[in-house]
């Protein structure tokens, strides 16, 4: 095995683990916190840096064995955009379900926030 | 006349470019066939979706948006590692979730989307709702004892590059 390969399999396997750890926080996150908003947080490390270093450690490894492929950039747009909308929605359930109970800071003009707009 | 029927066929140029490097990303293959296939996708859907994206966004400068892009994947790598720390290290008692107003002066919904989008991916602050005539962002922050900073933070931080960008 030539220096070189030797070189990028250590790089991999970093990355590897250095996402694996970042998915394993993300879930010990959501187990952890205590408050639906608060548990909130905890995925979205989970989908960006843990993903985003797996997806890398792919591409390098691809890249290195001959067969490159960018897949991997896809999967990361995709996630990127999806993510935070499926977080916008967890959380207007939350609002949603805390009507009327705890206040929300108000909007500065004197209008209410959208999820408690009536049409 | 050629100009309105360009814009007839090609309502979103920048959409439909995005199309065909997207499916010629999916293929994973770069000849004549799968080009020809990508650019009548990047006809016919936004064209079919026209109706609901009836304006075209202007992004003023585009290098701006590469470098806007590469700082928030610097952001995200540095804050994933300070919320990793808070949600190890700190105990739930010891944290000061809050909820975070954001008056906005960006006014175009793309560089709204995008705001949102930004601060949600950045960790320890999620983009939770906008107001009824969206001229504020509800933002929940993970450990903010100083909702003031925050809110400082995301205006100068990425709302005013947006601004550059968009408008």
């Amino acid at each position: 095995m030539t220096g070189g390969m030797m070189l990028l399999e250590i790089l991999v396997a970093a990355l590897l683990i250095i996402g694996a750890a970042f998915t394993l926080i993300g879930s010990y996150g959501l187990l952890k916190l205590d408050q639906p908003m608060k548990r909130l947080h905890a995925p979205t490390k989970a989908s960006t840096l843990g993903v985003g270093s797996l997806l890398l450690a792919s591409m390098i490894h691809a890249f290195a064995s001959g067969d490159a492929s960018l897949h991997e950039l896809l999967v990361m747009a995709f996630l990127f955009v999806t993510a935070p909308i499926s977080g916008n929605f967890i959380a207007k359930v939350h609002l949603h379900r805390q009507r009327g109970g705890k206040e929300l800071p108000p909007p500065p003009e004197e209008k209410t926030w959208a999820t408690y707009a009536e049409q | 006349m050629s100009m309105r029927l360009t814009r007839k066929l090609l309502p979103h140029p920048l959409l439909s470019a995005l199309l065909v490097l997207v499916w010629c990303l999916l293929i994973n293959d770069l000849s004549l066939g799968t080009v020809v296939f990508g650019a009548l996708l990047g006809i016919v859907i936004p064209m079919a979706t026209r109706a609901f994206w009836p304006d075209r966004p202007k992004i003023g400068r585009p290098a701006r948006l590469v470098s806007y892009l590469l700082m928030v994947i610097w952001d995200i790598m540095v804050a994933n590692v300070q919320v990793a720390m808070i949600v190890l290290f700190k105990r739930n008692e010891d944290m000061a979730p809050n909820w975070v107003v954001i008056p906005l002066e960006i006014r175009t919904p793309e560089a709204i989307a995008m705001l949102a989008g930004t601060i949600t991916l950045t960790p320890g602050t999620v983009s939770a709702d906008l107001s009824a005539d969206g001229h504020a962002l509800l933002v929940h922050a993970l450990d903010a004892p100083d909702p003031e900073a925050v809110r400082d933070d995301i205006k100068t931080r990425y709302e005013r590059r947006l601004k550059e960008i968009f408008e």
